[in-house]
């Protein structure tokens, strides 16, 4: 590695936190929005470039300041990690660039550089998760990406994002403030904040206490922050009212995120050195995403609002993740983390659609969308593309990643059938609750004197890029090669002390 | 007395509680955002009381002076920066509650669902 190459990691940090603070001086019009823009895509392209290096078999290792590990704070990017890099700049910068036109009618002008450096900062911090190795580093990016992500959900013009933002805020910090008592307590017995050094250091104190009490808070407080079934009630609310930008960025990451330290902790830290904790970790987190599957997609049947339907099927998604993860197996690992690649695309697809309405039809509820297919049928017919995505039909990612999850699930015996039968009922209630919007939209008649409502397409860029959302979750249910291939290496690392 | 040899822990445990109990309780969003303070500090003493070494100094090195014991600075440092992340969680909590009040009028949880659902 030289010149460039080796400061990767940190560039996926430094560049959109540097750019930050430089957004909030922009106030010409559009000039803020432009260079944050550019400051993710350009977060965008290191992760492209790191994924190439990892495909070939690298793994980036960055000490910070030149302290080596375990005294420094250690920076290291593998599969796991980039596969997530990539979906968080991509996700972020796919939401900015086709969102300038609703963030515009949404952000007043005087505010819109404090709003981006907040955008730039949640991506700093995310990103800072993904690259990290430190225990408590993690736990200071994850502050900066909540609170960032807190002012942009905030930031709309729906008063009702307040009280949602609000309750965001306890339950994150909670959350979050959990996971730094597990952290604490690992550290009081290991001396260590190194992940790779806590690997190493926790199996001399494996058996005693105060790591299993850690394990515990660590994977409650995670999983409170990445909105697990029934710690999901934040969840709902913050996507629905937040500006319809900021819901395309943080569904498509933002709990991903979470779920990325969840499972670097359990299966990295604690799998190898706690007897028996597959077991429990299986038995703890299968119910809950049966039931998220379950529970999410039922609710999201008699949702009326769609970005409430849409958030609602995020929780059922994140229950189809967790379940590849609670298999505790390669391929059922696998298959979740290639759950989170296409979710993230059939879900970032979907808002891209919802915000494309949201130009053209005053409020996001069922019965005003009747007729808008007529009105915009481009728009919808990518809202049906990446709606089929989310079902699982064959030829979209959605499918390759539900596939291979059942496929998983099978080779548990008995219990797999019932697992596949509870993906099965999953993916059924996703067609009933997809067509819901397809028949609202194209069956249903516009109500009389509906010529009010501006008519036409939402803007060219808007849909565009919308539309290039929509097909490559056809061309990642084609291709499949590199998010499978990503996603495997993941398993197999992250799965190495499985006996 | 083992059991009370441990009472800084049990401070930790007593404040945490208290401060969730005030967070899961309290219909007062200024309330919550108390108890949410008073969780985070239980946490900070955590970090403090498990720095302290027996008989140990404050860690200031000094080349005069050898063969002192000093305490471990680095919980005391790791908290100082948890400390800023609690002041800053509190201080947006605080401007969205002022946001909540200027759109509501009300800083009452109950209040606001009821306004929220007419």
């Amino acid at each position: 590695m030289t010149g460039l190459e080796a400061h990767l990691p940190v560039l996926q940090v430094v560049v959109p936190m540097l750019v930050a603070p430089l957004v909030v001086l922009l106030h010409p019009r559009g000039l803020a929005w432009f260079a944050a823009t550019v400051a993710s895509a350009a977060s965008f392209l290191l992760a492209v470039q790191m994924a190439g290096g990892v495909l070939a078999g690298q793994v980036y290792r960055y000490a910070l300041g030149g302290w080596p590990a375990p005294y420094g704070i250690a920076l290291e990017v593998d599969a796991f990690s980039v596969l997530l890099l990539l979906i968080l700049t991509g996700a972020s910068t796919l939401a900015l660039a086709a969102g300038r036109a609703s963030l515009d009618r949404q952000i007043e002008l005087h505010r819109q550089p404090l709003f981006f450096a907040a955008w730039l900062l949640a991506l700093a911090g995310m990103a800072g998760i993904l690259v990290s190795a430190d225990a408590f580093n993690i736990f200071v990016f994850m502050e900066i990406s909540s609170l960032a992500s807190y002012v942009l959900v905030a930031g709309g013009p729906d008063r009702r994002a307040l009280p949602a933002v609000f309750k965001y805020l306890i339950m994150g910090t909670v959350g979050a403030t959990f996971y730094l008592i597990g952290v604490g307590l690992i550290y009081m017995m290991t001396g260590t904040l190194n992940l790779a050094d806590m690997e190493l250091r926790i199996h001399e104190v494996a058996d005693q206490r105060p790591i299993l009490v850690a394990a515990g808070f660590i994977t409650i407080g995670l999983a409170l922050k990445a909105a697990l079934f029934p710690l999901h009630v934040w969840l709902p609310n913050a996507y629905t009212y937040a500006p319809h930008a900021v819901s395309v960025f943080l569904a498509a990451c933002a709990t991903k995120v979470s779920l990325y330290i969840l499972l670097r902790f359990d299966f990295v830290v604690f799998q190898g050195n706690l007897a028996g904790h597959d077991a429990q970790f299986a038995a703890f987190l299968m119910p809950l995403a049966v039931l998220a599957i379950l529970v999410g997609s039922a609710v999201a049947l008699f949702e009326v609002n769609i970005k409430r339907l849409l958030a609602y099927s995020s929780v059922a998604q994140i229950g189809y993740i967790v379940l590849g993860a609670s298999l505790v197996s390669v391929p059922g690992l696998s298959a979740g983390l290639l759950h989170m690649f296409n979710h993230a695309l059939s879900k970032g697809a979907l808002f891209l659609a919802v915000m494309c309405l949201s130009t053209r039809v005053g409020d996001l509820n069922l019965q005003d969308l009747s007729g808008a297919a007529r009105r915009m049928p481009w728009t919808l017919a990518a809202l049906v593309v990446a709606g089929l995505s989310l079902i699982g039909v064959p030829g979209t990612a959605g499918f390759v990643s539900k596939w291979y999850l059942m496929t998983a699930a099978l080779q548990e015996g008995l219990l797999g059938w019932v697992l596949v039968a509870v993906i099965v009922l999953g993916s059924l209630m996703a067609v009933a609750y997809v067509w819901r919007i397809v028949e609202a939209a194209w069956f249903k008649d516009a109500p009389a004197g509906d010529g009010a409502d501006r008519p036409g397409e939402a803007p060219l860029g808007m849909l565009v890029l919308t539309w290039l959302a929509a097909l490559s979750n056809v061309w990642f249910g084609l291709v499949t090669q590199v998010p499978r291939e990503l996603a495997t290496t993941a398993a197999a690392i992250l799965l190495r002390h499985l006996p | 007395m083992e059991f009370l040899g441990l009472y800084h822990y049990w401070v930790f445990v007593v404040l945490l509680m208290i401060g969730f109990y005030a967070v899961v309780a309290k219909l007062n969003l200024i309330k919550k955002l108390i108890g949410l303070s008073i969780f985070q500090s239980a946490v900070f003493l955590l970090y403090i009381t498990m720095s302290k070494v027996s008989g140990g100094t404050a860690p200031i090195f000094s080349e005069q002076v050898s063969g002192v014991l000093y305490s471990n600075p680095l919980p005391q440092v790791l908290i100082l920066t948890a400390i800023v992340v609690g002041i800053s969680t509190t201080a947006l909590g605080l401007g969205i509650v002022v946001r909540i009040k200027e759109e509501y009028g009300s800083i009452e949880e109950h209040e606001i669902q009821e306004i929220d659902r007419q």
